[in-house]
């Protein structure tokens, strides 16, 4: 067990070492000078050569990196181009891209798992096809125009949510929750929809095993065959979807920051985007790729619970 | 002596025999389900209107039209007119052929691509499959909407940069499935019988794995172009590698935010036509994956 999570470890080390090759790579295939795309033409040479020396530009490519990867271990990125500090920007914003994917990913993973084991053991049935349905048009939906959906229904019509927005929940429960309802269903709908998909066919891939039928000639209850023989072995490639999940999370809360205004992280790599801010875009791609190559080995980690077929040795 | 000849016969009259019988049967295992059926008549539907877009639409989708501007939905303009009095319903139109354009451009560039890195990969093995499977690894550690927007941020260039980095972006995913298919079909009889002839190992890999590794990578095709065209709506309704008066369904969603209580249409119609694109794709794909290879369920 031990040598299989340091195995783990190094392999995510490694990952992680090529992601922030593949991240600092980026300001490199920048077409051109990356101060003028970053400034604009209009920019006076002062400047430009500020941001030259400020990206380290004029040194060697190595030099270059090693500069950017020391500050990224010290959680040091520069400056935005509007002089804003991008580590203190990450740590207010990502605790609220979190509290709102975290909750999404909850949510999604109950309401998916549940409904997707409905439609396995009802396989069939009129609420397998409603459900199955549903799933299907959840991953073809776009997040941003169930957010025009919402926001046209239930704030504008109705008036029951504001439209946009967002409150922390330490300043005002209430109000914070009546923001957080929309995004976070914009934001669950996919994953209910990927994870529904998953555990109906992951289900019904187990349910035809030799050791269900075994179970079920030996006379336990339809129940505890579902939750104790089907389940834990079909939730395997559940688990692994779920780790991805999270990282669609985060590409959702892109988009949904986005429509319902709200000032996470996802807004901030967008607005880093739109205005060309590569250390921006850079520092906030690393913090995503963090989080999901964490939660991926944990991930990976877990699966012994699941099937004990998996040794770690 | 003289049999051979005339087995020969029977192996060349029952080949094409067998063939039609098991497109008879991939046939009717996709389609029987309804929905992939409506499914593959949308996409039919959609491919007709991409080619006879200026036939189909009512309107020029950029004629503006500022004394009819934020129209009603009437008789002359059926989804109504946007802020500038453009046709609601001819810029759908035409935003069908940056859509799937966008589609297909980027899952050629991700499965040529993939497909080559993956075939290497597993063929090779060794540190070959190690250096490019890694590589593989962190670009999927990045979502492929963030990975996509970093690329096109560096990158820029319009429309041209989102089909570049979205291809970029979706690299990853025909990488693993190829590698994984190869890594299966180098252990076959039939790819040892073929190095044993001394068939060069490139091809091996083009004559005798390729074809044999098609099936599910056609089925993620499919599958995937659903999500091109979902990413490429997002990029588009973020802003970015939008071309200004070009029409396309992500930013008229955005467009039309502003105009969501006295106009909704205006972003309501573009979502539909993004939802049902992409729902289409998905469901056809679903279908092919049924037929070619059901073990691939759940894991496409």
């Amino acid at each position: 067990m031990a040598s299989y999570i340091v195995r783990r470890l190094l392999l995510g080390i490694i990952v992680l070492f090529l992601v922030t090759i593949i991240i600092f790579l980026l300001i490199q295939i920048i077409p051109g000078d990356p101060a003028i795309t970053m400034l604009g033409p209009q920019a006076s040479k002062e400047q430009l050569e500020d941001m030259r020396k400020q990206l380290w530009l004029d040194r060697s490519l190595p030099v270059q990196y090693e500069h950017w990867l020391s500050g990224a271990l010290h959680f040091r990125f520069g400056t935005s181009i509007y002089h804003e500090n991008i580590a203190t920007a990450i740590i207010t914003r990502l605790p609220i891209t979190l509290y709102y994917s975290l909750i999404a990913l909850v949510l999604g993973s109950l309401l998916g798992i549940t409904a997707g084991i409905i439609c396995a053991v009802k396989r069939g049935s009129f609420l397998d096809s409603l459900i199955t349905f549903f799933a299907n048009f959840g991953i073809s939906v776009p997040v941003f125009w169930l957010g025009a959906l919402g926001i046209y229904y239930f704030g504008l019509k109705l008036t029951w949510l504001p439209i946009q927005g967002y409150t922390s929940p330490f300043d005002n429960f209430w109000l914070s929750i009546k923001h957080a309802i929309m995004p976070i269903i914009c934001l669950a709908i996919p994953a209910v929809a990927a994870l529904a998909r998953q555990t109906r066919s992951s289900m019904l891939e187990v349910l035809r095993r030799d050791y269900i039928r075994t179970a079920r000639s030996k006379g336990l209850l339809e129940k505890i065959v579902i939750t104790k023989h089907a389940l834990k072995n079909a939730l395997i490639p559940v688990v692994t979807l779920l780790g991805l999940q999270l990282g669609f999370l985060f590409g959702g809360s892109v988009l949904v920051e986005r429509v319902f205004n709200i000032p996470g992280m996802g807004r901030f790599l967008v607005q880093g985007a739109t205005n060309k801010d590569v250390p921006v875009v850079q520092a906030c791609t690393l913090v995503i790729a963090l989080a999901v190559v964490l939660v991926n080995l944990a991930v990976d980690i877990s699966y012994g619970w699941f099937d004990p077929r998996i040794h770690y040795d | 002596m003289q049999t051979e000849p005339a087995a020969n016969v029977i192996i060349e009259s029952a080949a094409p025999a067998r063939q039609t019988s098991e497109a008879r049967r991939i046939f009717r295992v996709m389609f029987s389900r309804w929905i992939v059926a409506v499914g593959a008549f949308i996409i039919i539907a959609i491919i007709l209107v991409v080619i006879f877009a200026p036939l189909v639409a009512p309107y020029n989708p950029n004629k503006q039209a500022l004394e009819i501007r934020l129209q009603q939905p009437t008789r002359e303009h059926v989804l109504g007119t946007d802020e500038l009095g453009r046709d609601v319903l001819s810029r759908v139109i035409f935003g069908t052929r940056i859509s799937l354009m966008v589609g297909l451009l980027v899952i050629s560039i991700a499965s040529l691509i993939g497909m080559s890195l993956g075939i290497l990969a597993g063929y090779f093995g060794r540190w070959t499959n190690n250096v490019i499977m890694r590589i593989t690894d962190a670009m999927m550690s990045l979502p492929p909407l963030v990975l996509a927007l970093a690329i096109a941020t560096a990158i820029g260039g319009g429309l041209k940069g989102v089909i570049l980095s979205l291809g970029i972006a979706m690299v990853p995913g025909y990488c693993r499935l190829m590698c994984g298919q190869v890594l299966s079909i180098k252990e076959d009889d039939y790819i040892t019988g073929a190095r044993s002839l001394g068939a060069r190992d490139s091809r091996v890999m083009l004559r005798h794995i390729l074809p044999n590794a098609f099936p599910p990578l056609l089925v993620l095709l499919t599958l995937t172009i659903g999500s091109a065209i979902l990413s490429e709506a997002g990029l588009s309704f973020l802003g970015i590698g939008v071309e200004p008066g070009t029409a396309t369904w992500g930013s008229m969603v955005s467009d039309g935010y502003k105009y969501l209580f006295t106009n909704p249409l205006l972003s309501f119609a573009p979502g539909i036509a993004i939802t049902l694109t992409v729902l289409s794709f998905n469901m056809v794909g679903d279908g092919l994956r049924d037929a070619l290879d059901p073990r691939l369920r759940g894991t496409l």
